[in-house]
């Protein structure tokens, strides 16, 4: 047997806008064990409900994570709802969807920028993130925010958008589909991106059910889960079926995520085709009250909100369990055996956000 | 001596951040913002950097680290505080694990509060660092004059 090294992999490393540490554990050039060590981030969000009343608890949701930040302020919006018994006006729920749609577009796409930088191929990550500031525009001409949006609010949202805007979204990212299909293209057909991706790190469908994957992970390991089928929000009158590819290497996980992105628009587009002019938001009169579990599908997958109130300003305890959370596990199993190389790729696969992992 | 004067090189180092900021870093070296026009470079090693980004707030945890890292930097190096958390600890002061802004460890040179960051902004930052860099440089190389 050769000689073990420890090599270690963060928490500052340039393929990673975010820290993480992983002890590697090498035989020649193999990894044989990966032991990651996390905290770099943590803040202590969830004690914050101490601090920060319900409402303004949204706010700090929205920060847990600055990429799926919309999707934290709807979940943890959710979540009080329940408890305080409001309906959520039919509109309301209809621009949750968007902005939802609208968070998960410019994730991948980021996703896919942040991949390419990973193998090394610069023109293709500048490509993604140029499409992506075509979302961010839409974003931010319909919520004044880029990354942060702050249009969540307990029992509605805190902006309208108007009918002429809807279409012209809709219109606008018709024309994006096409440039997002050509760069899908270069995702999956070039051979020197396709060397990369496939074969490695495969997760098979037992473990990503054992392990307890989420999200893109799941799915491109063949099982058809989407929190998005539970219908929160509007997805249960638009209808909704998951994407799934069965190989579960990164290459799957990479066609995810592009076919992802046109399920996205999709969904846009029936949203504005299904909406009704109303109201968005319903009044929020007294306090929270219960436990509740409030569940929805992040980019990187699913988000758990938990809640517990006692008829106060304040929640008693508020717990969320993020997907790239969930996600680690799995990392370090399809990290055992592979190329030191590969780490970078691999590292990426799972879409890490640290940040929401520890809060 | 404008002529002569570098290239500027980034680091940056996340603290602890929600990301928002990060990312809108990372936008600003897209082509649409595009801040290598000023010769700016994101570089990954400290060695070789001249002015550290840092977003996010200080902790326990990541303390020992980003002193490590602004140590490592060559002489003479300017310090950007991204964010309002790294410039006072914004929403997350109150969390038990913040320490505070980016000035609890090491000297800031320049404060870019905002929540995120626009990349307008931080290439406003940027360019405002480089003023500072130019006078740092200048003076270290009158003390050696001196000397
Ligand atoms: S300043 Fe705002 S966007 Fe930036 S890291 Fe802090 S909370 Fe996130």
């Amino acid at each position: 047997m050769s000689k073990r090294t420890i090599i270690p992999f963060g928490p500052q490393h340039p393929v990673l806008p975010e820290p993480i540490h992983l002890d590697l554990v090498l035989e020649d050039e193999k990894v044989v064990e990966a032991i990651p060590s996390i905290g770099f981030i943590h803040r202590g969000l969830e004690k914050l409900v101490e601090k920060k009343d319900f409402q303004e608890y949204t706010y700090v949701a929205e920060r847990i994570c600055g990429i799926c930040s919309f999707i934290h302020g709807l979940t943890y919006c959710m979540a009080v709802e329940e408890l305080m018994k409001i309906e959520v006006p039919e509109r309301a729920q209809y621009l949750r969807t968007i902005w939802s749609e609208l968070s998960r577009i410019h994730s991948h796409l980021l996703w896919l920028g942040l991949t390419a930088d990973g193998f090394g191929f610069e023109s293709l990550f500048m490509e993604s993130w140029k499409i992506r500031e075509y979302i961010l525009d839409i974003i931010e001409e319909t919520t004044g925010g880029r990354v942060i949006f702050g249009s969540a609010k307990v029992g509605g949202v805190r902006r309208d958008i108007a009918p002429a805007k809807l279409e012209e979204i809709v219109k606008k990212l018709r024309v994006y589909q096409k440039k997002i299909n050509d760069l899908g293209m270069v995702f999956l057909d070039d051979t020197t991106v396709k060397h990369r991706t496939q074969g490695v790190g495969i997760l098979t469908t037992e473990n990503a059910k054992a392990l307890g994957a989420v999200g893109p992970m799941l799915r491109a390991s063949g099982v058809a889960m989407d929190i998005r089928m539970m219908g929160y929000a509007a997805y249960g009158k638009i209808g909704f079926a998951p994407i799934v590819e069965t190989e579960g290497d990164c290459y799957s996980r990479c066609k995810v995520r592009i076919r992802e992105l046109a399920q996205s628009i999709d969904i846009i587009e029936k949203c504005v085709q299904q909406m009704k002019e109303g109201v968005i938001e319903a009044k929020v009169t007294g306090f929270p009250n219960g436990e509740f579990f409030a569940r929805s599908e992040q980019p990187r997958g699913e988000v758990i909100y938990y809640a517990k109130a006692n008829g106060t300003k304040f929640l008693q305890r508020l717990r969320v369990r993020t997907p790239t959370f969930a996600n680690i596990t799995p990392l370090l199993e399809i990290l055992k055996g592979c190329q030191l190389a590969d780490v970078p790729i691999l590292v990426l696969t799972i879409d890490p956000c640290i940040s929401c992992a520890e809060r | 001596m404008s002529v002569l004067s570098k290239s500027p090189w980034i680091i940056h180092y996340d603290g602890s951040s929600c990301n928002g900021c990060d990312i809108e870093v990372l936008a600003s070296l897209m082509p649409r913002y595009d801040v290598e026009r000023f010769g700016v470079i994101n570089t990954g090693n400290p060695k070789h950097a001249d002015i550290l980004l840092l977003t996010g707030s200080i902790n326990e945890q990541n303390k020992p680290v980003v002193q490590n890292i602004y140590n490592q930097m060559p002489n003479p190096k300017v310090v950007i505080a991204v964010g309002i958390c790294a410039t006072s600890g914004g929403v997350f002061r109150e969390c038990y694990n913040v320490l505070g802004g980016a000035d609890k460890v090491v000297p800031v040179d320049v404060y870019a509060p905002s929540c995120p960051i626009r990349p307008e902004a931080l290439i406003d930052a940027v360019v405002k660092a480089l003023g500072i860099l130019e006078k740092k440089k200048a003076a270290s190389l009158a003390e050696e004059v001196k000397k």
